[in-house]
């Protein structure tokens, strides 16, 4: 078992947690990820990682409610505990002297992108940021990201909060003004799609790191299989993080959507059994 | 004994369900012996003085020794002299493959009727697990004798080892990737073939000997192998299994709808998918699902196709029956289930639906040729004879190739060219000091007793190393 140390939520749908976790603190990179399971009939998926403490032997992830296993974790509190943890999975992200780096995040993925700009910038990087949102109510961590960056640009899509549009649109300008050595893009899979995109006519070589569905996490079951450069790899093992001009971006897509239905039906009945638990209290 | 007694060549069958029935449920297919039925069988055993079957056992179990016992209805002496040499009875009982091992090597099976010396192990294993109050965890543990094994999986290959070394007074701690133990036993292998209470009572055998098993603990991420030995490990025994599946390298594969038999069968067995939105992992099968393999995963695959309530299974093998390597039983339990095999036929390509869905494949039949180097004839295809089929859900079950994950993070271990662990057969000995290895990762895919007679080997091996140094 493994106990929450801490919980806070950052948005209306996205939490923190603080695993206490010691061998997975011990061992955790930038850019890795770990599979939870949260009770006995859960089940198995991946988290990226948005922080950790050797010293205390804690982990810290950031989650968005979207299915089932994302809602179960949202009401959990601390004191209470999963039943699995396991990681770090995944190679890490390379941290290598480019030059100017832009990080590009969104969404919850401003979590996993601070500890690859802290990485980046201490190997001596200038560190360029865009976190962008949906909207103002959403925006989390501009403070945090910013610390770790030498500039930081902040979107909304509905322009309620600094500047108006998607984060693609800074960065073409960025790219445009500036020599970047390297782009990282971590967000929804359609916005790391378009960031590519952005990308690809300058050339500057784009990781992105993919959240296809997992159930191992360890390279046993291939569930998690996506093409890059018309090959197919394995991204717990092999990633997750993968150069975004040589994904099949269609295919990691429509693979997402598996279990679209199902998702459906055991949300229902969550809910059900959610609103009998306050029924019945 | 007497050598006169007329010979009784009328093996006692083990009575099964019914096929339509079992094809709707997870509950095990074969019932296991009376009393009765048991006693009948050992009693055919004549004590021969050669015990030719104890040849044919990859872990020596004293075969004549507990099939006596039973026959005396010594139960109690029954499960001793076959836990001697086997700390996994109940599993062996059921997934060992007799017919090419004791069985094929009894004095009587020259005459057409082995002893079913698998049904008599599984009946031993299984009155002990029902009489817990007679024999109770009886631990034959020597004395801790300061000297402590890391051993990486609780497969086969791992518990065996772990169970041997702890007798012999190592202290051993398992590491185990998933959240349970038993490894391919728990996530491969069904429930309507091995039960899963019946693995967790041996794992939990073999952890009352052990000091511990650490559950969600990825070898190569979590520690390293070095990070082991340098922390109190005087030895380390790898047994992580078979690792990554293999694909048919067609296109169209990664549409949604096709699995590996790894995947398809550990959502269905280790995640329960069958019990979905009861468990959270939800699993896709359709009407129409075909498998592609000869082995017993393709078996197992498409028998709990079948049971997720599947419409129309089918086996599709590029080779002919003969050369199918599954257990025999297996395949007849799988065709008397309805399972349809379209044998000496191949695919070309999946086609998927606008979803990005498999909704067809291209297959194309087969002739068999000259034998290959393996010594099974060769399979050859046959020009202009592609016709496309309607599916819904395809499985994989071509077998593995090694999990990258150790290798990789373990400085001074060799490889195959395969991937595969260098290792010696005899001890299980790596090239690197210190480490040993065995089971799926040493060999590639094989079977659950000879990765159990790998585990015991370096066991054996470990000790002998471990007394020299001190």
């Amino acid at each position: 078992m493994y106990r929450i140390l801490d919980r806070e939520d950052l948005t209306s749908e996205i939490h923190l947690l603080k695993i206490e976790a010691p061998g997975v603190a011990r061992k955790a990179q930038a850019g890795q990820f770990i599979i939870v399971r949260i009770d006995e009939k859960g089940e198995r998926i991946p988290l990226t990682i948005a922080d950790w403490d050797g010293k205390e032997g804690s982990v810290t992830i950031v989650f968005m409610e979207v299915g089932t296993s994302t809602r179960k974790l949202a009401v959990l509190n601390t004191g209470d505990s999963i039943v699995d943890f396991v990681g770090p999975l995944g190679r890490p992200t390379e941290i290598e002297q480019f030059g100017t780096v832009v990080c590009v995040a969104g969404g919850f993925a401003i979590a996993t992108i601070v500890p690859i700009a802290r990485a980046m910038r201490k190997a001596g990087n200038r560190v360029v940021s865009i976190m962008g949102f949906r909207t103002k109510d959403l925006v989390f961590w501009e403070e945090r990201l910013g610390s770790v960056s030498d500039e930081l640009i902040v979107t909304t899509d509905d322009g309620s909060y600094k500047r108006k549009g998607l984060v693609t649109e800074p960065l073409k300008e960025l790219l445009q003004e500036t020599r970047i050595g390297r782009v990282i893009a971590i967000g929804p899979t359609v916005m790391m799609k378009f960031c590519s995109l952005t990308t690809k006519p300058f050339g500057v070589k784009t990781i992105v790191s993919l959240n296809p569905i997992m159930v191992d996490g360890t390279g046993m079951c291939g569930c998690c299989r996506v093409s890059i450069g018309g090959e197919t790899k394995f991204a717990c093992v092999d990633g997750p993080d993968f150069d975004g001009h040589e994904v099949d971006w269609d295919l990691l897509m429509k693979r997402q959507r598996t279990y679209l239905d199902e998702e459906k039906e055991s949300l229902e009945l969550w809910k059900k059994k959610m609103a009998g638990a306050i029924v019945n209290e | 004994m007497s050598e006169k007694k007329k010979l009784d060549l009328n093996r006692v069958s083990m009575p099964k369900q019914e096929p339509l029935v079992r094809k709707k449920n997870f509950s095990e297919v074969a019932l296991g012996y009376t009393e009765e039925q048991a006693l009948r069988e050992a009693s055919r055993c004549i004590q021969c003085k050669k015990s030719s079957c104890i040849d044919g056992c990859p872990v020596d179990i004293d075969i004549p020794g507990f099939i006596r016992a039973i026959s005396e209805g010594n139960m109690p002496e029954a499960v001793r002299v076959l836990k001697d040499k086997n700390s996994l009875p109940g599993i062996c009982g059921r997934v060992c493959p007799q017919e090419t091992q004791c069985e094929m090597t009894c004095a009587l099976a020259k005459k057409g009727a082995p002893i079913a010396i698998g049904r008599l192990e599984r009946y031993v294993a299984d009155w002990e697990r029902y009489h817990p109050e007679i024999i109770g965890q009886q631990k034959n543990c020597a004395r801790f004798n300061g000297k402590r094994v890391a051993v990486v999986g609780s497969g086969p290959a791992g518990l065996t080892c772990a169970a041997e070394l702890a007798k012999l007074g190592y202290g051993v701690t398992i590491f185990e990737a998933l959240h349970v133990a038993g490894g391919v036993l728990m996530y491969g292998i069904p429930e309507f073939r091995l039960p899963k209470d019946i693995v967790q009572a041996e794992a939990n055998y073999v952890r009352s000997l052990s000091e511990e098993i650490k559950f969600d603990q990825v070898i190569g991420k979590i520690a390293t192998v070095d990070d082991l030995l340098g922390n109190g490990f005087d030895a380390v025994f790898l047994a992580p299994g078979a690792g990554a599946p293999m694909f048919l390298n067609i296109p169209g594969e990664n549409l949604s709808g096709i699995y590996s038999a790894n995947e398809f069968l550990t959502r269905t067995n280790l995640m329960k998918a069958y019990a979905f939105p009861e468990y959270d992992t939800p699993i896709k099968v359709g009407k129409e699902v075909v498998v592609f393999g000869g082995g017993n995963v393709a078996m197992d695959a498409s028998r709990c196709a079948l049971r997720l309530g599947a419409g129309k299974v089918y086996i599709i093998y590029r080779r002919s029956r003969v050369e199918m390597p599954a257990r025999a039983e297996e395949r007849d339990n799988a065709e008397e289930e309805g399972i349809v095999f379209k044998l000496l036929t191949n695919p070309k390509r999946f086609i998927g639906d606008e979803q990005g869905r498999v909704k067809a494949v291209e297959l194309y039949e087969m002739e068999l040729g000259e034998p290959d180097e393996s010594g099974r004839r060769r399979p050859i295809p046959k020009p202009n004879t592609e016709f496309i089929m309607e599916i819904d859900t395809a499985i994989v079950a071509l077998g593995t190739r090694p999990n990258p994950i150790i290798p990789s993070t373990t400085k001074g271990l060799e490889l195959t060219r395969w991937g595969t662990i260098i290792t010696d057969d005899a001890t299980g000995r790596t090239s690197k000091e210190g480490v040993w290895c065995g089971g799926d990762m040493a060999t590639g895919a094989a079977t659950v007793i000879s990765a159990m007679g790998a585990g015991k080997r370096a066991a054996v091996d470990i000790d002998a190393y471990l007394q020299g140094k001190s």
